[in-house]
């Protein structure tokens, strides 16, 4: 057992920048927006009334430009005021994060709980304290005759140190990123995901083996790992099918977090998880905070996030980043160039690239559906016209004229398919693994202490949370934070049900009294 | 034998509303997230009516003062959460206009009655699942109920009272929300004198030295309201025997319903 330890110290480490990267991080803004991006709003919602003359999508113009530093609610009343369509489309704009969106984030998160309340509710193994991090030196504590004062000292020392782990983590691979390191950065999450994947959903198996007390051999233990492994190695940091990229992210989420249920101290994860949301919001919402600034520069260099460090509701490529690991000047170089294109292929040729590609692609629906979107979307007749208006009066430096061609010339062109292919991730919802995991602890621990309702309440609770916390998205449309309003629901539920709601709960249901 | 009772009274309490669950819920985004909120505000109810019960120190043996104060707390979230709900219905339009290929058709907002309903069954599910869960997890065993001269209908009665509130919510979700749109505030007064009916009623099957649990009592009451209350949520969202006729019957044949 003491190897176990010693390992999952390790691997904890090593892991940690998974679990700081709380963010929800939301595509559509990800790259830094230019004028063209916001025409493309405007294409995408001129759709609805073609007929409108051009002034009036000069007026989006003047009106998006407005909008990025203002908070939308506020202004609709005025909106509606204005010509029939134009209220309309700008809410288009607001709510470009739908229930679909939501929904598609709800389904891994309850997934990943689940996986982790079934593995603590069947498996003692968890819930037995048999030793602890090397980050949690204080455990008294979870002795049954420690008093308050040593509980409370020693969990928040313990949660102090963690959290200290967790920043300097944190900013070391905000350096590496920086410097362009990629290598390093790849090599620690290769191997931290290789332990995972094998170390411990090798512990995880033999575990519930033992708990349902069933013999198998060692070879076939192998075999089931490697493969497991290898195609989780695949999936993750390379290229499979999304939904096993989800569904092996999901796996790591959950195995992380319980690891974290069973090897922290009893009172050290709630104060850990309290503490977290207070990194979580100065980690992203300050204006140096570390997750910000790593949003931030993969924006500026148009790269998608590492993959292993984000669940994301649509397609995750990889491409873009082994392009720079390979040469980094010509990269530079490159980039500006590649913008143009993009931004060409954003505002005429994206829709039949995205249509092309996810047709290439053994895509799972998600990618295919948004392409349909944005086929949709973009597809208006007279948006091209409407576009060189607007860019004849804003003056913009591309010429409007090319727009139209590079439509008919997207498919061909195999990096404005990457470009769209980079559109198309952008678009999904992106959650931290972060989240998943702290999410996961916190029902999970709410679990271990064998009270159901408290479980329910605090996933309940937690659902709600995210759902505010991707409504905010929707308006604020940057990366925001994805473990505040959540755990703080989660945890002013799981004490409010464990100490208020449950003694009321067992008195009816023991007497079989319905409210 | 504990491992079936458990399943049987599980699918007892917990298979019709999946089944609800899984043909008009479950396609839909924008349902699922009502549903969910609408259980998140059950949830507050019951926070505030046990925090209430959990302060009055000298009544917290007497059941029957926490059960009055959840059932007007109760009633009042839901008051809330219909508010909530009519508030946000531009919102939820917005979403739905942006979302082409979603399941969701206009109907949803042109039918009041389906937003009424669905949060009227995530009232049901969550009440359900809190008053049974904890029972359903005893259930599993070792050990079993009815050995020392107990009832042994425990288990089977909490089921079957539980598949009954979850129907009894969806149907005083339906009623009330129409009552609300339409001001027609007998039927507030219908569902909340029936909701403290039932509830009230199941005190029967309290157990103590001096009084065995009268079953037959609460189930039968309770089972024959849920049938009045449920017919008169059908009548409400336009349903009528014709209507009924006509599905049986597989007549294509137009029946002219109307929704006041």
């Amino acid at each position: 057992m003491s190897t176990t330890v010693i390992e999952s110290d390790d691997s904890a480490g090593e892991t940690r920048p998974l679990m700081s990267t709380g963010t929800a991080y939301s595509g559509r803004r990800s790259q830094p927006v230019t004028r063209d991006q916001y025409e493309n709003f405007d294409d995408g919602r001129t759709r609805d009334n073609q007929g409108n003359g051009i002034g009036m999508d000069v007026n989006h113009e003047d009106e998006a430009d407005e909008t990025r530093a203002e908070i939308r609610p506020a202004r609709q009343p005025q909106r509606r005021r204005g010509t029939s369509g134009e209220g309309e489309e700008d809410e288009d704009e607001v709510m470009l994060y739908g229930a679909k969106h939501v929904i598609m984030l709800f389904a891994p998160v309850t997934v990943c709980m689940i996986v982790v309340v079934a593995s603590i509710s069947s498996v003692t193994f968890y819930t037995k304290k048999s030793g602890y991090l090397i980050y949690t030196p204080f455990h008294d504590g979870d002795k049954p005759d420690s008093t308050t004062g040593t509980k409370v000292w020693q969990s928040l020392a313990n949660a102090m140190i963690l959290l200290g782990v967790v920043i300097v983590m944190t900013i070391f691979l905000l350096l590496l990123y920086k410097y362009r390191c990629y290598k390093v950065i790849h090599g620690w999450l290769v191997g931290s995901s290789l332990m995972l994947l094998f170390l411990f959903s090798y512990l995880y198996i033999e575990v519930v083996l033992q708990a349902y007390n069933v013999p198998i051999d060692y070879i076939t233990v192998a075999l089931l790992i490697w493969n497991f492994g290898v195609m989780g190695m695949i999936c993750i940091h390379w290229k499979g099918p999304l939904i096993l990229q989800q569904a092996y992210l999901i796996i790591i989420s959950a195995l992380m977090s319980l690891i974290f249920i069973k090897y922290l101290p009893d009172w050290t994860t709630w104060v850990l998880l309290g503490v977290m949301v207070i990194w979580d919001l100065v980690a992203v919402l300050c204006p140096k905070g570390p997750l910000r600034m790593l949003v931030e520069t993969a924006q500026k260099r148009n790269e998608p996030i590492f993959p292993a460090l984000i669940y994301s509701s649509t397609m995750i490529w990889t491409v873009g980043i082994g392009m720079a690991e390979g040469n980094p000047k010509k990269k530079k170089k490159s980039k500006k160039s590649k913008k143009d294109t993009q931004t060409d292929a954003a505002t005429g040729g994206a829709s039949l690239a995205v249509d092309n590609g996810s047709d290439d692609d053994d895509d799972s629906g998600f990618t295919r559906n948004s392409a349909h979107e944005q086929v949709l979307a973009r597809n208006s007749t007279d948006s091209a016209e409407a576009r060189n208006a607007v860019a004849a009066l804003a003056d913009r430096p591309t010429q409007p004229a090319t727009a139209r061609p590079s439509r008919q010339a997207a498919p061909s062109n195999s990096r404005d398919s990457q470009a769209s292919a980079q559109q198309d991730e952008e678009r999904g919802i992106k959650l931290g693994l972060g989240d998943f995991i702290f999410y996961s602890v916190l029902v999970g621990k709410a679990s271990s202490y064998g009270d159901w309702n408290t479980t329910l309440a605090c996933f309940v609770a937690i659902l709600i949370g995210l759902c505010f916390t991707l409504l905010l998205l929707a308006i604020f449309k940057k990366a925001l934070p994805a473990l505040p309003i959540s755990i703080t629901f989660g945890l002013i539920f799981n004490f409010a049900t464990s100490e208020i709601m449950a003694p009321f709960l067992d008195r009816l249901a023991s007497g079989q009294v319905y409210v | 034998m504990t491992l079936m009772e458990f399943f049987g009274c599980t699918l007892i309490a917990f298979g019709p509303p999946f089944a609800l669950f899984l043909f008009t819920v479950v396609r839909d985004p924008l349902r699922i997230i009502v549903l969910i909120a609408s259980g998140f505000f059950w949830l507050l109810a019951l926070l505030v009516s046990s925090i209430l019960w959990f302060a009055v120190v000298p009544l917290r043996e007497q059941l029957a003062f926490g059960l009055v104060f959840s059932v007007i707390f109760q009633e009042l979230f839901r008051l809330l959460f219909y508010k909530l709900l009519r508030k946000a219905d531009e919102g939820l339009k917005m979403v739905t206009q942006t979302e082409q290929d979603m399941h969701l058709e206009p109907k949803d907002f042109t039918n009041k009655h389906i937003m009424a309903y669905i949060s009227g069954l995530g009232y049901g599910i969550i009440s359900g699942a809190f008053s049974i869960v904890n029972v359903l997890a005893d259930m599993v065993g070792p050990g079993t109920v009815g050995i020392q001269g107990d009832s042994h209908f425990f288990f089977v009665v909490t089921a079957f009272l539980t598949l009954c509130f979850v129907f009894l919510h969806t149907f005083w979700g339906i009623i009330f929300f129409h009552a609300w749109d339409k001001s027609k505030f007998q039927y507030v007064a219908i569902v909340v004198v029936s909701h403290m009916l039932v509830s009230c009623l199941t005190l029967l099957n309290q157990r103590s030295e001096t009084h065995t649990p009268a079953y037959w009592g609460s189930l039968v009451p309770a089972y024959v309201i849920m049938f009045l209350t449920g017919g008169l949520a059908f009548k409400i969202a336009g349903g009528s025997i014709a209507n009924i006729k006509a599905a049986i019957t597989c007549s294509c044949k137009q029946t002219s319903y109307e929704i006041d």
